[in-house]
């Protein structure tokens, strides 16, 4: 394995392309739950937010950042065409009837802001455990969506026919706006 | 900052190795070595160390759980001294002021100022309590899997040091890199693809 910090460095970019990805996955309408293999119906939408970065001729980069609850993505969907990527994007992610609302980073995968379903136990002594355990399992549920599509984004990339299949479905995708 | 709270910031850990000897027990263990002091030091700056999620300003190890279900869950505390930058300028201003009368003259050196923020430093660094900063670690050690609910760097750091000494287990923090080699089941030629990959350009 790799030094940690060189590693960090030098493969940040597969957190940025696989979430540039999700964000093709979710406006062309796949089928999240087959990709994830899953028998719950899993589905994701770009929630409020989304960070895209160009790097530019020099060493400098462009961030492009767009907020807000009804914020149109049409600035996004320029950048890409310009040739930037998400490094950080707000997810709805919905697990049968529980919905998750988080913020994913791309060069680290680390979540934030997440929001987990709403639980009926209360923090009561007696009642810290089941709290704990429900919390949990939903933290692990998420966790589990993320690695399983990132999983299976890498398997895509290293397979033979990326470069004429997934990375072409991309390009038309940009190519449309 | 919690797991318990209604909303999380998480990174998370590969845990690489095995604990020998009774799990409970070594956990246990670890974590009372290097739980934070109960009584707050008035020299250091900064001590970090592990407290029951149920008990972040008594840290018993013995009293509380941190053992819920077939998961280790405790909180790293961070406290730390932080004197604001105006409150330095003002003991500073009267230092130098009762320096300059007592010497006489109408100036102090540059030396003699440095010595004065030095001491006003130490003085204040004594009087003023450190602020506590909790974060919760849950740990799901058969799967060797670990969340720290924070993406605070300094705490990340404070963690793996921390962790280390107590379980004499590296933490591995999970990243794009690190989730292939510690948490895919990809054959090694696979892992060799991951790395030779490059950055995507999407335009034509």
């Amino acid at each position: 394995m790799l030094d940690i910090a060189t590693a960090y460095n030098k493969y940040k970019f597969l957190g940025n392309d696989y979430l540039t990805w999700i964000w093709f996955l979710i406006e062309t309408d796949q089928n999240i739950s087959s990709l994830l293999n899953s028998k719950d119906v899993v589905t994701l939408e770009v929630g409020n937010s989304i960070v895209l970065e160009n790097k530019l001729g020099d060493k400098s980069k462009e961030k492009i950042t767009i907020k807000g609850d009804q914020a149109g993505l049409e600035e996004g969907t320029t950048a890409l065409k310009k040739g930037a990527y998400v490094t950080q994007i707000n997810l709805v992610c919905k697990i049968n009837e529980d919905e998750y609302r988080f913020t994913i980073k791309g060069e680290s995968l680390n979540i934030t802001g997440l929001k987990t379903p709403k639980t009926d136990l209360s923090t009561k002594e007696n009642e810290i455990e089941g709290v704990v355990l429900e919390k949990s399992f939903f933290c692990f549920n998420i966790f589990k969506v993320i690695d399983t599509l990132f999983l299976n984004y890498l398997e895509q990339r290293t397979a033979d026919e990326w470069n004429i299949k997934g990375l072409q479905d991309i390009r038309n995708w940009i190519g449309s706006f | 900052m919690g797991l318990i709270s209604s909303t999380h910031s998480v990174s998370r850990y590969h845990i690489d190795g095995k604990i020998e000897g009774s799990l409970i027990d070594e956990v246990r263990n670890g974590l009372i070595k290097h739980s934070i002091p109960k009584i707050e030091s008035d020299y250091d700056e900064i001590s970090a160390g592990w407290t029951p999620v149920e008990s972040p300003y008594n840290p018993d190890f013995d009293k509380f759980s941190f053992l819920f279900g077939t998961y280790f869950l405790f909180s790293l505390r961070i406290d730390k001294k932080a004197i604001p930058a105006k409150v330095i300028q003002k003991y500073m201003a009267i230092e130098i002021e009762k320096k300059k009368e007592k010497s006489g003259r109408d100036f102090i050196s540059k030396n003699e100022k440095t010595e004065i923020k030095e001491m006003v430093i130490d003085i204040l660094m004594h009087k003023i309590p450190a602020i506590p900063n909790l974060y919760d670690v849950l740990w799901d050690y058969e799967k060797k899997n670990l969340y720290l609910y924070t993406t605070q760097k300094a705490a990340n750091e404070f963690f793996e040091t921390i962790f280390l000494k107590s379980f004499n287990l590296k933490p591995i923090r999970l990243f794009p890199y690190t989730i292939v080699e510690t948490k895919s089941k990809f054959s090694n030629p696979q892992k060799d693809r991951v790395q030779t990959l490059v950055p995507l350009k999407y335009s034509r």
